[in-house]
């Protein structure tokens, strides 16, 4: 074999007592691993396109498929591992940046798993969930600094915008384009049975979904794309993107492969054009400029819609919040460094960014010490991955989550992190007919309703433990939460005890 | 509050006008008999005698707190208290007592007095309706001041078993947290209303006790002398 030659991660293991040669593999796999050899008769597998994606194995009548990880290594070290061995060598071949798809999966810390969370004993008793009323409904937006009255002495009732959510979650910004319309779909109907919002992504949104425009945050970033006045009506809150955790400070880049049909038509650019975010907003070079843009988007839409700053968790987050408090927005939202993407180079996403735990810990305080914390919401996302996390996010200060890997898993997604591709087997990461059609958007809904109506019995189980019977008593309750193995530095960032303090 | 906070050696325990506040750690009858309350006179009197749960009992954690002209007696253990006081925190208050009762004597200031709520609309910010029970209101101008009200004050929600009375100048409220998690009893004789967690309290003050009754979870008891109606 050449210097180019990497040897295959995975291994097609092929029971050939069980494999009949249906040749579903084959059909069902868009990276043409599985091949019919004619003249043994057998199924053959070329593993070099295998990502283990897991669709053959799933697919498989008889059981005979299984993909296992390589066992033939590198000589490996602590300091020079196998993947950091093998970037060297594509970056040799090829002279590119390396891009990747999905969360950071490097062994950083992950704050949530050494969090551990309160319950009542004796002094203040649990509450049954089953028994009492438990309450999960939040609403999102800026709330008046004091009350006013009329002059017959009655409170004037009015408040600006807010999102109403059943549940603290929404689904985060995936754009149409990066997912398929059947994904965005079964997005769409899901969010608005269950009473929350989805997120159109920079991509525009496709004429067929106007009419989940109740349960919509459309979305606008640098490039602009698919934004006219309908548009920003049509939600029912707009978000600003102005970063996201899996590449802050870049823009995007949605290759022009992917730029088809309807694609096209909803980003308003022609086909085959590369879709390029810009890495700034070229209109927003300083606070005062995102300020302008808020009130522009809150012109358009004449004050009846709350506007959201998304913002990447970097280094001096509780600052830019502050700032962007300050600017008119209605809420913000912090993307953290374990986020997902739909490609980025790996360089940013595996190196930029602090996790979301210590960015919301110290927003939410900065705001407080402020005094405006009331003036916005926080809305916290970079892989919120079960009911758990969610409780611990909201007592750290959170108002809400955004959920955008967990719901994709949902609906079938299995981690194989080359959406960058476009050759998605479950039919969410891609534009091709053929695979688009595999993701059946009714079943997803279901899925994701399915999903969020556990989470949300979870979250009333923790709560009623706690002794708490309504989400807004646990926002920001860090009393409820105990760091475990941190140092104190990092409880002192999270404003929580120790376990055993 | 800056001296509490700030300066070394010295509390105040008690900061109100035309109001005693007499703490002791011992039987609630040799209180009586040390502090000489029968040389006393006053149109509200509340006590309260404490087994203390949580924290080593002293005389300075007893009931009731004579705070900022507001005096609160609390019986209960509220588990939405970081909440709370991380969020009144925010208009300068300072609690320093790592009690449950400084935070809602806070909660209960701030609304009455800095935002000028009446005793009504506070109770149903601190022990807020549920939303179901929001949405079943036929009438709309209700319906709409409850979910406003909630929707301002979501972080003043107090969640936990409590029954608390608060004094003020005038009359006091009494208030059960929304779930009635702890038990809270009024009765009346003549022009004196008593309320007590226990009847038998009610009962040993005056024996003839009349309209003894439960108020429900969340509903406000609002007693006041100088209008006479109750």
């Amino acid at each position: 074999m050449s210097l180019e030659f990497i040897y295959p991660e995975f291994e097609v293991i092929r029971n050939t007592d069980r494999c009949i040669t249906c040749r579903i593999c084959e059909r069902q796999c868009a990276n043409e691993v599985h091949i019919l050899n004619k003249e043994k008769g057998v199924m053959v597998a070329d593993e070099t396109k295998c990502i283990n994606c897991q669709r053959c194995v799933s697919f498989c009548p008889t059981r005979a498929l299984k993909i296992v990880k390589s066992d033939c290594t590198f000589r490996e070290n602590a300091n020079w591992q196998s993947n950091t061995i093998k970037e060297i060598y594509k970056q040799a071949n090829s002279g590119g940046v390396l891009l990747s798809s999905m969360g950071n999966p490097n062994e950083l810390p992950v704050y949530l798993d050494k969090i551990l969370i309160n319950a009542s004993q004796v002094t203040n008793p649990p509450i049954d969930p089953l028994r009492e009323p438990m309450e999960t409904r939040v609403f999102l937006g800026k709330k008046p600094e004091k009350i006013e009255r009329d002059k017959n002495g009655q409170l004037k009732c009015e408040l600006p915008p807010q999102i109403e959510l059943s549940v603290p979650i929404m689904f985060s910004a995936m754009s149409y384009g990066s997912i398929s319309y059947n994904a965005h779909a079964a997005l769409a109907r899901a969010a608005t049975e269950l009473g929350i919002l989805y997120n159109t992504g920079e991509g525009g949104l496709h004429e067929d979904f106007y009419v989940y425009g109740p349960n919509t945050i459309v979305q606008v970033a640098s490039g602009r794309f698919g934004v006219h006045e309908d548009f920003l009506n049509a939600g029912a809150a707009i978000e600003i993107k102005m970063g996201q955790g899996a590449k802050p400070g870049i823009g995007g880049h949605l290759p022009g492969a992917k730029i088809v049909g309807d694609v096209s038509r909803t980003r308003m650019i022609p086909e085959g054009s590369d879709a390029i975010s810009p890495a700034p907003h070229h209109d927003i070079y300083s606070i005062e400029d995102l300020r302008q843009l808020v009130f522009s988007l809150k012109e358009a839409t004449e004050y009846k819609k709350p506007v959201i700053v998304k913002v990447a968790a970097v280094h001096n987050i509780a600052a830019i919040a502050s700032g962007i408090a300050r600017s008119g927005a209605d809420i913000i939202a912090i993307d953290g460094l374990r986020g997902g993407t739909g490609a980025a180079p790996t360089r940013i996403r595996d190196n930029v960014g602090i996790p979301i735990e210590l960015a919301l810990a110290a927003v939410d305080q900065r705001l407080r010490d402020e005094g405006i914390r009331n003036n916005v919401s926080l809305v916290v996302g970079g892989s919120i991955r079960n009911a758990a996390d969610v409780v611990k996010m909201i007592a750290l200060g959170a108002d809400a989550c955004y959920i955008a890997t967990a719901a994709l898993l949902a609906l079938g997604c299995h981690l194989c992190r080359t959406c960058q591709s476009g050759k998605c087997n479950w039919g969410i990461a891609t534009q091709r007919e053929d695979l688009v059609k595999r993701l059946n958007p009714d079943l997803g809904c279901k899925r994701l309703v399915n999903l969020i109506t556990a989470w949300q019995q979870e979250i009333k189980e923790l709560m009623g433990g706690m002794g708490i019977n309504s989400i807004e008593a646990l926002r920001g309750n860090r009393l409820m939460l105990r760091g475990i193995g941190l140092t104190n530095k990092e409880l002192e960032i999270l404003g929580i005890a120790h376990a055993g303090e | 509050m800056k001296i509490n906070s700030e300066l070394q050696g010295a509390y105040v325990f008690s900061s109100g006008k035309n109001m005693g506040t007499f703490k002791a750690v011992g039987y609630p009858e040799d209180v009586g008999v040390f502090y000489k309350l029968e040389e006393y006179e006053g149109y509200c009197w509340i006590a309260h005698g404490r087994y203390p749960t949580n924290t080593p009992g002293w005389w300075g954690g007893a009931h009731p707190f004579t705070l900022l002209d507001w005096s609160i007696v609390h019986n209960g253990e509220i588990s939405s208290y970081d909440a709370n006081r991380r969020f009144i925190e925010m208009f300068g208050y300072k609690c320093t007592l790592q009690t449950d009762t400084e935070v809602i004597t806070y909660i209960m200031d701030y609304l009455l007095r800095v935002q000028g709520l009446t005793l009504d609309e506070a109770a149903s910010v601190v022990a807020a309706p549920f939303w179901s029970t929001i949405e079943d209101k036929t009438n709309l101008a209700e319906k709409e001041k409850y979910t406003f009200l909630r929707t301002l004050f979501a972080s003043l929600l107090i969640t936990g078993p409590f029954s608390i009375v608060l004094g003020f100048e005038g009359g006091l409220m009494a208030l059960n947290d929304r779930l009635k998690l702890r038990s809270m009893v009024v009765g009346e004789k003549e022009d004196k209303v008593f309320i007590a967690s226990e009847e038998a309290a009610i009962r040993t003050m005056e024996p003839d006790a009349q309209n003894i009754w439960a108020p429900a979870g969340g509903e406000p008891v609002i007693v006041k002398v100088k209008e006479g109606a109750f």
